[in-house]
């Protein structure tokens, strides 16, 4: 079982230690029922987000952290079973039903999609949606819902709102498509935004522009912010701190800076190695060999075991979360800090 | 907008002239003297000759073709042979009754095959999904005049709910028209809301996967919202497109339909302009029938249009 | 009677535009272990066999009046009753199903080849091409039945009407699904290769293109045939199929509903004979199509 979170090393630096926290995870475990059972697809996830903060959910495609949050918001698939607690604000939202769950979202939680394209309406105007979403979750009127609508897209960046409200996806371009989605996600004054990938699908330099813009709506609207993610640089630059996760597991759990810098699982430091390096002039990339073993066919002890390099008889029983150096992992050998 | 309907005007003209010229190929060059035919064994050399050179049959063939040309652009069919008047005086006595059956037939269609199709795909799996769905088979597989028939036994003759047979215009009153347009608009919209359910199934599985539904759900819509205004709006869709090809079944079922319930229409006209060969009147049926689909077309495309923002930029 | 219908339009165009590559065993196989094919394989048997044997099933003359027994309810005498002019339903809808069949096949089969050669020539010859589609186009959406019911006044009802004229109208929508299959087919690897070194057009289309769209062909064929059916027995109800001096399904309830108050058997067995002829061929379609490509069995 994992330490409390309020007594977690990793909080000890966090910068915003003084604030209260917005989402607890707990003990979170995910299985999608199926016809031959039960498949465990996420198991024993733990951590936490303050206010005004933002935490990394890193990993491969297929390691489990779109569907934890999915969990998190209540969008899993319905053959979905969950296991654990969910705290929002206080309030344990994991026992409440489907429909007290739907109502917290937007209110309380926003989220970023991948593919803004795909994750807005096709033949909603942009205002359609904005406005739906705005009157039924503050009661506002239509004519409120618009005004507001045009100030968010406003203050997201979008040039000539009105103009853009009555237009559909497929008139904008990428960019503007993720700032518009942006926009839904904050219009309903929510304290935790959820961003998945939110800018896997955008050009590089638009990239750098959403991330910007995402940062500053943080910091202006105090948000907790969770950003899945498997780009290390991203880490690096915008969280906090950062849950590394590989095959439905926490392998380690930290400040984004201690993880990047000195990480202690050798999955995080094959992460991290497999990004190229652009400030020591010659570019290291050395991938990970292997793949992340597919849902149902994890081996019995460190999952990580068929495609780690210090691996041993050890490996084959199940490794705990515990404190290495400044990181928590989970990891029978992890590596020591650097200097 | 006006481009994209210009276009689709465009593509419906073969619609309209692909099948008159196959008739106006079947007449000229089917063996056999059509003016012969028309007259029967009784007439004269002379009358023949006659109705030859007022039906254009002395000229040459590609005479013949530029004339008959300008007569369907000029929608001036000549004159019906066995009512000895214009076959466009004749042709609105009948089209006003094939049109309503075929309007009300796909109306009913669309509704039956998009609720249906709903209810099974939000029930999938579920003792309620399979029953439509196999009943949507056997639907699919019943021919419209036996079912008509068997609607006539069950509701006509046993329960006595409905007239047998006979046509009552709107004008007779609403509550008149419907019980006489009823039971034919069932019997011919079965098989497309059969083929509409099905398809509205598979469209709204589709559907129900896709992100944006998901978005929805996550902005804290209610479900109600979500499936009846973000789902349904591109579900539909597919059945807006085929309810064009399902027009044109139901206006050819419409013929067998119309005999059955004696409904005045043009399916039942053109049987029996076949019988008399009546070939201008024939060709005049077809004209009607080609020139009703191309607008009941069109008009589907404009609700696409609306439906879906975009295929106006397109 | 909607006849024309040889395609369910739940599979838009631009869906069967992809190649089906299956191996000819486990296709045999997962038709054998299909519940649905073997079920509609088995009803298409019983009535292809009680077609065949009709004139040892039910000897004698089916059209035999005898109007000492009309309106004979159904019973151990006559399973199925007997009509307004006192002749067997049984025997009536045994031989009827012969026409209906006959003229199923045969349509199919016409239909059917004329559509391959012109499909396999629109693939390959682009002006042709555009012609031929315009034609499509303008047949697809007009309903078949009324062309056919024109074809038959101009020509005269008969059975080898019937057959040209349904054959005619069925040929659109199975010459699109072809050409869209050629067109997939000949930008494969392998006729490419065959193209380079100069094989006859002729050869690569029967060695190499047929091969390849044969599933395709199969299940289109299937739906064509209870078009076909549906179609003559429309046409023939309607009075201008096959003539009345012949017997078919659609015939047999041209006469049937005059009478359907007092003896509803005469209208129910010919049309459920009919409808289960469909129905088999339907399925057949369907779990064709889903054995020979399941990318669009998916969701079933």
């Amino acid at each position: 079982m994992t330490a409390h979170i309020a007594s977690l090393p990793a909080d000890r630096a966090s910068p915003a230690l003084d604030t209260r926290i917005v989402l607890e995870v707990e003990g979170l475990s995910l299985s999608l029922r199926n016809a031959d059972g039960l498949l465990p697809i996420v198991t024993d996830v733990s951590f936490a987000i303050r206010q005004g903060e933002a935490v990394a959910l890193v990993g491969e495609s297929g390691c489990g952290k779109s569907i934890t949050a999915s969990a998190i918001m209540g969008i899993a698939p319905d053959n979905a079973e969950i296991g654990g607690t969910i705290t929002l604000n206080g309030q344990a939202i994991s026992g409440l039903s489907p429909r007290a769950r739907r109502k917290l979202c937007g209110r309380h939680m926003g989220f970023i999609f991948q593919e803004p394209m795909t994750a807005l309406h096709p033949t909603l105007s942009i205002g359609r949606q904005m406005t739906d979403t705005l009157r039924h979750n503050l009661g506002l009127s239509h004519a409120e819902a618009t005004s507001r609508a045009a100030q968010l897209l406003d203050r997201v960046g979008i040039p000539r709102a009105r103009d853009i409200l009555k237009g559909y996806v497929h008139e904008l371009s990428g960019g503007m498509r993720q700032r518009v989605m942006i926009a839904l996600a904050i219009s309903c004054g929510p304290s935790l935004v959820i961003a998945d990938e939110p800018t896997t699908a955008l050009d590089v330099t638009i990239q750098a522009q959403v991330l910007d813009l995402l940062d500053d709506m943080r910091r202006e609207l105090d948000l907790a912010m969770l950003f899945i993610t498997h780009d290390l640089e991203v880490v690096g630059d915008f969280c906090d701190r950062a849950v590394v996760m590989y095959a439905g597991d926490v392998v380690e759990r930290g400040l984004s800076a201690d993880i990047v810098r000195s990480p202690a699982h050798p999955y995080a430091r094959g992460l991290i190695d497999a990004v190229p390096d652009h400030d020591d002039g010659r570019t290291r990339l050395t991938p990970i060999l292997g793949t992340v073993p597919p849902v149902g066919q994890w081996p019995p002890g460190c999952r990580f075991a068929p495609r780690c390099n210090r691996v041993d008889a050890q490996c084959r029983t199940r490794p705990a979360l515990e404190l290495h150096g400044s990181t928590e992992a989970r990891c029978w050998h992890p590596l020591e800090p650097s200097a | 907008m006006l481009r994209y309907l210009g276009k689709r005007f465009l593509l419906i003209l073969p619609t309209i002239f692909v099948p008159l010229i196959l008739v106006f190929l079947l007449l000229r060059l089917s063996p056999g003297d059509p003016a012969g035919m028309m007259l029967g064994d009784q007439a004269t050399a002379e009358q023949i000759a006659a109705l030859r050179s007022q039906l254009g049959l002395d000229q040459p063939i590609w005479i013949q073709f530029l004339l008959w040309l300008k007569g369907i652009v000029t929608l001036d069919l000549g004159n019906s042979i066995f009512f000895r008047e214009p076959v466009m005086q004749i042709i609105p006595r009948y089209a006003g009754v094939t049109i309503l059956l075929t309007l009300v037939a796909l109306t009913l269609a669309v509704i039956i095959g998009i609720t249906l199709g709903l209810v099974t795909a939000m029930n999938r799996n579920k003792p309620i999904d399979r029953g439509v769905v196999t009943t949507a088979v056997l639907g699919i597989s019943l021919p419209e005049f036996w079912f008509a028939l068997l609607l006539i036994f069950i509701f006509a003759v046993t329960l006595r709910w409905f007239p047998v047979a006979g046509y009552n215009p709107p004008s007779a009153g609403i509550v008149a028209f419907g019980a006489t347009i009823f039971l034919p608009a069932l019997a011919l919209g079965v098989r497309q809301s059969a083929l509409m359910t099905r398809m509205m199934r598979s469209s709204m599985l589709d559907v129900l996967n896709e992100p944006y539904i998901t978005t929805a759900r996550a902005q804290g819509l209610p479900e109600s919202t979500v499936i009846g205004r973000y789902a349904m709006r591109t579900a539909a869709m597919p059945v807006v497109t085929v309810a064009g090809l399902s027009a044109g079944y139901m206006l050819g079922g419409a013929v067998a339909i119309e005999i059955i319930f004696a409904l005045p229409g043009l399916g039942r006209m053109l049987v029996e302009a076949v019988g008399r060969r009546d070939y201008p009147l024939v060709e005049g049926g077809v004209l009607t029938i080609s020139l009703v689909l191309a607008v009941l077309n069109l008009a589907i495309d404009v609700i696409y249009a609306i439906l879906d923002p975009r295929i106006r930029y397109q | 009677m909607s006849i024309i219908q040889a395609t369910s339009p739940d599979r838009l165009p631009g869906g069967d535009e992809e190649s089906f590559v299956t191996t000819n065993k486990t296709v045999w196989q997962r038709l054998l272990t299909n519940p649905t094919a073997m079920t509609s394989v088995v009803m298409l048997v019983v009535l292809g066999l009680s077609a065949i044997l009709a004139p040892v099933l039910a000897p004698g003359n089916p059209l035999k009046v005898s109007p000492a027994d009309r309106f004979i309810a159904p019973g151990a005498e006559h399973f199925f009753g007997t009509d307004n002019l006192g002749r067997d339903m049984f025997d009536m809808v045994l031989h009827g199903g012969r026409t209906s069949l006959f003229v199923g096949l045969v349509v199919t089969v016409i239909s059917m080849s004329i559509a391959v050669a012109l499909g396999a020539i629109s693939g390959f010859y682009r002006h042709v091409d555009v012609v031929l589609m315009r034609l499509v186009d303008g047949l697809m959406a007009f309903p078949g039945i009324v062309l056919a019911t024109a074809a038959a006044g101009i020509l005269g009802p008969s059975m080898t009407t019937v057959i040209t004229a349904l054959s005619i109208v069925l040929i659109a929508p199975s010459l699109r699904i072809v050409r869209g299959q050629v067109l997939v087919v000949r930008e494969l690897q392998m006729i490419e290769a065959a193209r380079s070194v100069g094989v006859p057009t002729l050869r690569l289309f029967t060695r190499y293109i047929l091969p390849a769209v044969s599933s395709p062909i199969l299940v289109q064929a299937s739906f064509i045939f209870s078009a076909a059916v549906l179609g003559e027995a429309g046409l023939s109800f309607i009075g201008v199929g096959i003539g009345p001096k012949e017997l078919s399904w659609g015939n047999a309830l041209t006469e049937a509903r005059n009478y359907i108050a007092q003896a509803p058997w005469i209208v129910l067995f010919p049309g459920l004979a009919l409808m289960l002829t469909i129905l088999a061929l339907n399925l057949l379609g369907d779990s064709l199509r889903d054995i020979l490509d399941p990318r669009l069995a998916r969701r079933r």
